[in-house]
């Protein structure tokens, strides 16, 4: 419990930490926004108006503070190029993102685990070997390319899907995840290839210890010994990668929300970078960094639920 | 040593792998079969032949020269990112490593901060602030590559302040200075190299992808994530000119991973 409660308060002073960075980020931009809005014509009086308007005009942490507390309200400002609330312009890409993700991360697990133990228990098969060559390439391939050699394979030639037709999941819930299989696959391959080496070796570091070989004279079969003893032990390694991974999964899915036009937040993001409109920008990017650090902190709950050892 | 390196099965291929790519990209500085960015408007989007290797694009520029010199484009990025990131990340980990104390704990908890976030994304905040191009992408990257490397060698400076070696040279009035940067850091260079490797590998990833998105390096800079965008809405006529494109990324990363993993075993 105590230390749940020490890496819950480590959460909140990241949380913070980062906010705080990307607060300060927004604000060293060249350029300033009242003027931006009001053009070159404005009159003093009216900058002045306006800057007290939007509450320019106090002090950097008093304004950071606001900030934080509307963001974590849910109010989160005006989009400049369309004049609408932020909120409402993130309320229906949140979930898209994140079902993408998940379902990507899904794969990895599926795919990763069996595989990772299958080439460690025959790790000296011909195929093993097969497995860690094409496994090694496959890490290699950045989930953008991935996902335009599926579109190629699944979208055009054999015409599983329809490249670009996004189904919202207001329309059809079943569509929806039909059409994120083959981003989620993207963003899964290389992920789950690095999971399948950092399982196989760590099984293979486990099976040489001495409570192996110990349960190995009880009369243990090597399927006993791999599922009951080693599995649980390989796994503690995996699992800090696993979180890792489903963070950097978050970012991920920025790019391949692009190849598969897919209208998540990462699309958004992009756009709103391209068309400099920092409200909409901040609050993205401070959405995911908030997930990210979420997901760190579960992982490390979890960590402790597996591993009772650490402290 | 030269045993060890060909016994080093994974070392000797991705040094061959690299060694490739870098002469390709050299090559590509001083000669390609055509301008990379000269239009031939009689050949858009030309298939595979014996005058045009590789084909052409929408706009029939040769494929082949725009791969080479964006391989070059991509090289120098990463040289650079690698060279911002090795040059602050040792000096920071040579002073925390070494001296420790209050500095390091703080220094280090910021870095577990940064480390705990995903590249890509801090990255899109420095090019959102900065704008996109190839020396804010560069400097993004460098700067974002401090941390994991400052970590590493804190470790090295760490294990190795309190050896024989370090306390002899300190004995014989050695400053602290000059036993960090002349006694330490030389017996670091294993583990630096395949940092390096690993640092290259993560920076290539990170240029494809930005430049993909059409925020990371610009026209007229030709860069292999661009080209692999503009590839998309041909995918269906020239698969060609994706698969060839993103043969060339994946081959960069391939190399830059099993070098680094060979250099760790060899370590």
């Amino acid at each position: 419990m105590k230390y749940i409660g020490r890496k819950a308060l480590i959460m909140l002073v990241t949380v913070l930490i980062v906010t705080m960075l990307v607060f300060l980020a927004f604000r060293v931009i060249p350029g300033d926004p009242v003027l931006n809005m009001l053009g070159t014509s404005a009159t003093p009086e009216k900058v002045e108006q306006l800057r007290e308007q939007m509450g320019l005009n106090r002090p950097l942490p008093v304004r950071y503070i606001e900030w934080l507390r509307d963001f974590f309200f849910g109010d989160m400002g005006k989009s400049y190029t369309y004049g609408i609330p932020v909120r409402s312009m993130l309320a229906d890409k949140v979930p898209i993102t994140i079902t993408l993700t998940l379902l990507a991360f899904v794969f990895v697990v599926a795919i990763s685990i069996p595989l990772g133990i299958f080439t460690a228990k025959h790790e000296d098969k011909w195929y093993s070997k097969a497995i860690d060559v094409l496994n090694q390439i496959t890490m290699s391939i950045p989930s953008f390319f991935v996902g335009m050699l599926l579109t190629y394979l699944f979208g055009l030639i054999l015409k599983w899907f329809k490249p670009g037709g996004f189904v919202n999941y207001k329309v059809s819930p079943v569509g929806f995840i039909l059409y994120l299989i083959y981003p989620a696959i993207a963003i899964a391959l290389p992920k789950a290839a690095m999971t399948v080496k950092l399982l196989k070796s760590s099984v293979l570091k486990e099976g040489k210890l001495d409570y192996v070989r110990t349960a190995y004279s009880r009369g243990n079969s090597t399927d006993e010994v791999l599922y009951k003893h080693v599995f649980k032990n390989a796994l503690i390694p995996v699992i800090t990668f696993l979180g890792m991974t489903l963070a950097d999964m978050v970012a991920g899915s920025i790019i391949v929300e692009q190849v598969f036009s897919i209208p998540g937040l990462g699309r958004l993001l992009i756009t709103s970078i391209s068309t400099r409109d920092y409200p909409v920008a901040q609050s993205i990017i401070a959405i995911i960094a908030c997930l990210v650090i979420m997901i760190n902190f579960l992982v490390d709950v979890l960590y402790k639920m597996v591993d009772p050892r650490i402290r | 040593m030269k045993k060890r390196f060909m016994k080093n099965r994974r070392l000797f291929i991705g040094a061959v792998i690299t060694g490739i790519m870098v002469l390709l990209a050299v090559a590509g500085v001083f000669f390609t079969p055509y301008d990379p960015n000269a239009m031939d408007t009689s050949a858009k989007l030309a298939g595979i032949s014996l005058k045009h290797l590789m084909g052409c694009d929408n706009f029939g520029r040769d494929i082949l020269s725009r791969i080479l010199s964006g391989l070059g484009t991509t090289m120098l990025v990463a040289l650079g990112t690698v060279f911002i990131g090795v040059f602050f990340g040792t000096i920071i980990g040579a002073f925390t490593g070494y001296y420790g104390g209050i500095p390091d704990e703080v220094l280090m908890r910021f870095n577990d901060a940064v480390l705990a976030f995903p590249s890509l994304l801090l990255a899109l905040v420095f090019i959102s602030v900065m704008g996109a191009g190839k020396l804010n992408v560069t400097i993004a990257l460098g700067i974002l590559f401090i941390p994991s490397y400052a970590r590493i060698m804190r470790g090295e400076f760490l294990r190795c302040k309190n050896l024989d070696y370090v306390r002899s040279a300190r004995l014989m009035g050695a400053s602290d200075i000059r036993i960090m940067f002349v006694h330490i850091l030389p017996n670091t260079v294993q583990v630096m190299l395949s940092t390096i490797a690993i640092g290259f590998n993560n920076a290539v990833l990170a240029e494809a992808g930005m430049s993909y998105l059409g925020i990371g390096v610009q026209p007229p800079d030709s860069s292999l994530g661009r080209m692999l965008s503009e590839a998309q809405s041909y995918l269906f006529i020239r698969p060609g000119y994706a698969v060839c494109t993103g043969t060339a990324i994946v081959l960069l990363i391939l190399g830059f991973a099993m070098l680094s993993e060979g250099l760790e075993k060899n370590a």
